[in-house]
């Protein structure tokens, strides 16, 4: 298991040691600063091995967080860890920084301490956390409150505490896509690819048991089967309209937040949970299959002589005219050894980036079915490096508000069965975010 | 978002913002201050005092003088001031063990507090701190904790007792701990039964026949129980656990994979991956015809490829994962090529795995796909990016020939971009491609040869040489070429002088009128100015060689190489196993067993994949000692990876196994295996004149030469054998020896058919041969020799094949073995690799001695000498081992075993099971100890059981299977 938890700024300087197990010592504290923060050469592999003692670290910002270990623990859970630890820090004082951890320094030993035990890790879901560590001193709880803790910190349902109230019951889904391309520059898909979340944030009552449905082919496919559709119809929250009319989606794949019954979804394909309070990543999934793809890049690079590059990128919007596009950028990678550039484009600001070795083409908006062009020269100063330019890829990026995958949501039902506040009491809101990825168009 | 930074504000207000400011004093006569600080009245002060000391302690300062103030400051109810006084103790109460003591009241009063925090961080913190003293106080406290009504308290003793076991496993065991850590199992608190899994799980790892965990239907079921309802940590904890669990049969196996693939669905990532380890070792149990193992082959791709969008760190975890996965198992991602496309902005660890996997995937199917990729990321900036992605278009080419063409093209167009180190990566292909496709694209040699002067790799110039010399015929001016190598002869790296050496000697092979100038230049360079031992040897050779006899050189050096393998760097299919048992754990990242870099008892035991067993079959748990994979329909590749190519190459010792990306350190150890088999069998094959020439004798130092002298061994070991027996050791039985077995068929052989077995006769090895010649034509000058081996086996004496072996003859030879031969560690343990040399060529095959051969006659062991070995041995080393169906008294096993000098010792009788204790000695010198139990009370139970003890626990495998054949022969 973890044997000691490290942090260190930029510099290499720890800020936070803390060591659990008996054989790691002070010295794993400057192997890996001598041996990864300060190498010669970075490091490149998360995971190293030094003198038998195997670090893994993850950076956030310039901040280093490394987990120790002398032993063969889980790789992955290692990681997921270092995660966690990230979030709840963030949960607790915001961005994770040198100036937040040296001033919170207390608070993260008091973390630590509760969330891994013995290089174990522990409950760590910050709601549960923050009932009882809270960094005011002496608190005295009643009994009950005691126990209620501590039944929340091992109970079941370990992400929500008893006894919430709320005056207005109300619940927003955020269906959050980002669409990926990898695209030849003849214009053939290599491949794409939407990998999507759906966020949920409720304000509900109790211990409010929730369904959700979506559009997932296999459901569709099974009630159609069945003719009835029980509940399908009923309590629709509406679609948002993206490119197509697809009934259903085919997901590849996809993983839940903790607090849904995973055995349930295997065997019904049914997704019921109760929520945590507050916001909560609820669903992660991929799909494939019949991606609207909202943007066509097509780049035309030529060079003329040794000394001049010509660039004409245009690009085609592929959704329903009435639905904007936002804050769009093409970012056209430019030589390194570029010494001018002339840019001509028909919408939008272009400009030309020595810094990013890129021309950075924005758009603020953009409706769908239309076309744009950008023109550059761009003039290069005569090498003799023999090697050539790589040329990287053209790379986009949007905002549209349509699942390119096509997903939607059908439902999400709440029963909470000891408060009287039914499905109809609850306001819900849903809105659908196709954000670019890896948008790439080889050129 | 909003509140979380509100929330924050306010804790920065409420601090200060000063908390950083405990990290900048360096102050003189700080720790004196702190002191008075620690000292003082004042709550507030003494509480940012000891913030301060943490600080401190933080960032390395020694503040343990400080030890008895902070102690102080911990009977108080500020939970948390108490905790960071806590924090300090755990650091230094190692250092001070006697004022630690201080603390222990404080601890027991606080572990009866009524606030279940309280108590659980009293038995957490105390657990933490390893002095003795503490420990001891330790027990009461902790014993209540384990049955304390509130689960946030259990879940902590539990993961204490852990904690206790590391610091005093005897202690634990004495108080009875395990067994309520075995009762917290059933706790009706999922996460206290996570908790005490985790515990009981490490505890077993130090204690591997202990049975601790006791797994059975109805604990597994608890188990499954509990991971639908635990946090995502205990759901790993419990899947780790699973996975050590043997399913009684495939019915039992199926249900548990059913009740698993659930978890797939997870969002964390390390739950998916042990669900993936559990499916992946008790699908091993299923039939494959079964419809659900059909079913479960297809859910488990979707997860795996899901892992891909995880944060870069796990992508790479799980990337390694899949490497192992599509190696075992090829079918579950062989669609999903395209996810592994390498993107532009992946880290450079995660682009080198995924192209690793996605050549692993490469078929006819999507190889256009493939090589359009890998074409594309030849032109990227990072260096080994670059070079791995050129080498993957070499080895693309040799696993589908249909693509080999197109490949071939690709990388004349990467030689034509003229980057040195893609032109140099290009070459070092192009030559596997040419040993693998021959006379298929030697047309690209000019191209090649263009570009002569700007290899600067040893890697590539050997690969350059290697190429001319192969085919110097059809290049007109190779000699010219070679020659211009030859100015800088003793600048060039060892690789590429041996290189160069055997290119021009091949030259002359082939045009023998114009170069005699060279190969006398390149001889005397090799031999007279070199100060190389291994060039100098082959330089003799060759010259001897040359001079003696120049047919027998040609067919030597001109010989037809064996075809290279089309999977390179595949890992050892037993390795492979166990790492599968391994998946998501530190293991399967260094693609190493843990036993490779985890120190001491931890990991030592190996794990294994289950073996297929039908229900039908008995309720009995797979035999722990089957080789897994291997039994049912499939057969195991019994191929070891690279020694194809190692044997191919023994000719051409400087190239390295073709596209060798893994770690290069084995590679030379094998080659300079391999040069022992070449220099030996020439050493034999040019007869005993060799001996005597000095220079020659120096060359072969290292090895220890054939001694004339051990051709006596049998008459001195039959001596010795009569003593012994004369000193009452009576040998009713003869030893076993193994039936004869085909090693080398004559397909393989041009004819030549050889099978053979091992036999120790009178404390002699003898390899006994019997040579069938198959072939249209007389077989003669017949030699052997042995490449390095783990136990130094070499022939003792030239192989006495007196008369020349006619059409369809069959002769029996018997070989004495010695075993002062070069040593070097072998996978398995007793595999030997075997060179037999007639008039037409030169065969190679490898086969494995039954380790019993080893076991000297001197191997009885004095009784208290034994019993003083058996508890000096740590227990790590113990394994254990079923025999089934054996249906043998105690005595009569004894007898059997002696005949093969096994001895045994003693004999004791306890509760109707004679246990046999039992000493072998190695011919090395390594003893080995054994208990055998046989169960004389019930005639109905025919299995042995035997436990193997020894210094080196790497033989017991070996030993016991030698035991096996022995007793059921």
């Amino acid at each position: 298991m973890i044997g000691g938890l490290f942090i260190y700024n930029h510099k290499g300087e720890v800020l936070i040691s803390r060591v659990y197990r008996d054989d790691i010592g002070r010295n794993a504290v400057d192997a890996f600063r001598v041996n990864v923060i300060h190498a010669r050469q970075q490091v490149r592999s998360p995971v190293t091995n030094i003198a038998r003692t195997s670090f893994f670290h993850v950076k956030r910002s310039n901040i280093w967080l490394a987990a120790v270990t002398k032993q063969n623990v889980n790789a992955a859970m290692v990681f997921e860890f270092l995660y966690k630890m990230c979030d709840v820090m963030t949960a607790y004082f915001g961005k994770i920084s040198e100036e937040n951890i040296k001033n919170n320094f207390v608070l993260i030993y008091e973390l630590l301490d509760e969330i891994l035990d013995f290089g174990y890790p522990q409950n760590s879901e910050t709601g549960a956390l923050k009932t009882f560590i809270t960094q005011t001193g002496i608190k005295s709880q009643s009994k009950e409150e005691q126990s209620q803790i501590t039944s929340q910190v091992t109970g079941q349902i370990g992400w929500r505490r008893e006894g919430i109230k709320y005056r207005r019951n109300e619940l927003f889904l955020d269906v959050l896509e980002s669409v990926n391309l990898l695209m030849s520059p003849q214009g053939q898909v290599l491949s794409a690819h939407v990998s999507g979340r759906v966020v949920m944030k409720s304000y509900l009552s109790g211990m409010p048991e929730c369904k959700f449905g979506m559009n997932d082919k296999i459901v569709i496919d099974k009630q159609g089967k069945g003719g009835a559709t029980d509940e399908a119809g009923k309590s629709d929250l509406g679609g948002s309209g993206g490119g197509g009319g697809k009934q259903s989606i085919a997901i590849d794949d996809c993983t839940f937040h903790q607090c849904v019954r995973l055995s349930k979804f295997d065997a019904e394909r049914s997704i019921s949970f109760i929520p945590p309070d507050g916001e909560c990543e609820l669903m992660r999934y991929r799909t494939t299959k019949d991606i609207i793809l909202p943007f066509r890049v097509i780049p035309l690079v030529r060079e003329v002589g040794r000394t001049k590059l010509e660039v004409k990128v245009v690009i085609k919007s592929n959704f329903k005219p009435s639905l904007l596009a936002q804050k769009i950028e093409v970012r056209i990678p430019t030589p390194l050894n570029t010494s001018g550039v002339q840019v001509i484009c028909m919408k939008g600001k272009a400009k030309y980036k020595a810094s990013e070795n890129a021309i950075v083409w924005k758009i603020k908006r953009m409706a769908g079915m239309k076309e744009s062009q950008i023109s550059a020269e761009i003039e290069l100063l005569p090498t003799n490096d023999k090697k050539k330019w790589a040329r990287p890829p053209i790379s986009m990026n949007f905002e549209v508000p349509f699942a390119p995958s096509g997903l939607k949501v059908r439902y999400l039902k709440v029963f909470e069965p000891k408060l009287n506040y039914s499905d109809h009491d609850v306001i819900k809101w849903v809105r659908y975010i196709g954000r670019s990825g890896i948008y790439e168009t080889r050129c | 978002m909003e509140w979380a930074n509100q929330l924050c504000e306010n804790r920065q207000f409420g601090s200060k913002m000063t908390d950083s400011k405990y990290f900048t004093t360096t102050k003189k006569g700080e720790i004196f201050e702190l002191k008075a600080e620690l000292n003082s009245d004042k709550k507030e002060k003494k509480k940012e005092a000891v913030k301060k000391v943490i600080a401190s302690m933080t960032v390395g300062k020694d503040v343990s003088a400080l030890f008895p103030d902070v102690v102080n400051c911990m009977q108080t109810d500020n939970l948390e001031l108490k905790k960071l006084v806590y924090l300090y103790l755990m650091n230094y109460a190692k250092s001070q063990p006697d004022m630690a003591i201080m603390a222990v009241n404080t601890f027991v009063k606080d572990c009866e507090d009524p606030n279940p925090l309280i108590r659980a961080l009293a038995v957490r913190t105390m657990g933490c701190i390893r002095v003795d003293k503490i420990t001891e106080y330790l027990c009461e406290p902790l014993r209540k904790c384990l049955k304390d009504e509130d689960p946030y308290v259990r879940k902590t003793a539990a993961v204490c007792v852990a904690k206790l076991h590391d610091i005093n496993a005897q202690l634990v065991e004495d108080q009875g701990f395990l067994d309520t850590l075995k009762d917290l199992i059933s706790d009706s608190n999922p996460m206290v039964v996570a908790n005490a899994v985790a515990a009981l799980s490490e505890i077993a790892e130090s204690h591997p026949n202990s049975n601790l965990l006791d797994l059975n239907p109805q604990s597994i079921n608890k188990l499954l129980t509990a991971l639908n309802e635990c946090t995502e940590w205990g759901q790993i904890f419990i899947l780790d656990c699973l996975a050590n669990y043997a399913p009684r049969d495939d019915r039992e196996s199926q249900s548990i994979c059913e009740r698993v693939t659930p978890r797939l669905s997870h969002a964390n990532s390390a739950v998916v991956l042990s669900a993936v380890k559990v499916l992946m070792k008790f699908m091993e149990m299923l039939p494959k015809d079964l419809d659900y193992y059909g079913t479960l082959l297809k859910k488990l791709a979707p997860p795996l490829v899901t892992l891909l969008s995880a944060e870069p760190e796990l992508q790479y975890v799980a990337l390694r994962n899949i490497n192992l996965i599509v190696q075992k198992r090829p079918e579950i991602l062989k669609h999903e090529m395209k996810v592994f496309f390498v993107k532009y902005n992946d880290p450079i660890y995660v682009k080198l795995e995924k192209l690793d996997i996605m050549i692993r995937l490469a078929s006819q199917a999507n190889i256009a796909q493939v090589l359009a990729e890998l074409k594309e990321y030849a032109t990227e900036v990072d260096v080994d990016f670059v070079r791995k992605a050129v080498r993957a278009i070499g080895r693309c080419a040799i696993k589908v020939e249909q693509s080999a063409e197109r490949c071939v093209s690709t990388l004349l167009d990467l030689i034509q971009t003229k980057v040195n180190y893609v032109v140099q990566e290009a070459i070092v292909v192009i030559k596997d491609i040419f040993r693998k496709y021959p006379n298929k694209y030697e047309s690209v040699i000019a191209t090649l040869c263009e570009n002569l002067d700007s290899l600067d790799e040893p890697e590539a110039r050997a690969a350059m040489i290697w190429i001319v010399g192969e085919y110097a015929e059809r290049i007109d001016n190779a000699d010219e070429l070679l020659e211009s190598f030859l100015e800088g002869f003793h600048d060039e790296s060892t690789q590429v002088q041996l290189q160069l050496l055997t290119a021009i000697v091949k030259l002359f092979l082939k045009k023998p009128t114009e170069t005699q100038e060279l190969v006398q230049q390149v001889l005397s360079l090799a031999t007279q100015d070199s100060d190389n031992p291994d060039l100098r040897d082959r330089g003799y050779i060759y010259w001897r060689l040359l001079s003696t006899d120049p047919v027998a050189a040609k067919e030597v050096v001109l010989a037809e190489k064996p075809l290279i393998s089309e999977e390179t760097d595949l890992i050892e299919p037993t390795l492979l196993e166990e790492l599968i048992c391994h998946i998501g754990t530190l293991a399967s990242v260094y693609h190493k067993p843990p036993s490779a870099f985890v120190e001491g008892s931890r990991g030592v035991m190996h794990k294994r994949l289950p073996a297929r067993t039908g229900s039908g079959e008995s309720t009995e748990s797979p035999d722990v000692g089957t080789i897994a994979g291997g039994s049912g329909t499939e057969t195991a590749p019994s191929i070891i990876p690279s020694q194809g190519d190692l044997l191919g190459d023994l000719l051409n010792l400087d190239l390295a196994p073709p596209t060798t990306t893994g770690p290069p350190p084995p590679t030379s150890g094998m080659q300079m295996g391999g040069m022992d088999l070449l220099g030996g069998g020439l050493d034999s094959l040019l007869g005993g004149d060799i001996g005597g020439s000095a220079a020659m004798g120096a060359g072969f130092g290292a090895v220890p030469a054939v001694m004339p002298a051990s051709l006596n061994a049998p008459m001195g070991g039959g001596l010795g054998d009569l003593f012994d027996l004369g000193g009452g050791v009576g040998m009713p039985l003869g030893a076993y020896i193994p039936p004869k077995t085909v090693w080398l068929p004559a397909m393989k052989a041009k004819g030549l058919e050889i099978s053979g077995t091992f036999a120790r006769r009178a404390g002699v090895i003898q390899m006994e041969l019997t040579l069938t010649n198959k072939a249209m034509s007389v077989m003669t000058d017949f030699a052997i020799q042995f490449n390095r081996n783990s136990f130094g086996l070499a022939p003792a004496g030239p192989l006495q094949v007196l008369s020349p072996l006619s059409p369809n003859q069959t002769i029996e030879v018997s070989l004495p073995l010695s075993t002062v031969g070069p040593v070097m560690k072998m996978e398995p343990l007793n595999n030997l690799q075997v060179a037999v040399k007639n008039n037409i060529d030169v065969f190679y095959f490898s086969c494995q001695y039954p380790i019993s051969m080893l076991f000297v006659e001197d191997g009885k062991m004095e009784r208290q000498v034994f019993l003083a070995t058996w508890k000096d041995i740590p227990n790590e080393n113990e394994s254990q081992f079923q025999i089934k169906d054996c249906h043998l008294n105690s005595d009569a096993a004894s007898n059997k075993l002696q005949a093969s000098n096994i001895f045994t010792i003693a004999k004791r009788t306890v509760e109707g099971q004679d246990m046999l204790y039992m000493s072998i000695k190695l011919s090395n010198g390594i003893w080995v100890l054994a208990e055998l139990r046989v169960q004389t009370g019930n005639p109905n139970y025919t299995d042995l059981e035997i436990s193997v003890k020894c210094r080196a626990p790497e033989v017991s495998q070996c030993v016991f299977q030698c035991c096996e054949a022995v007793l059921k022969n």
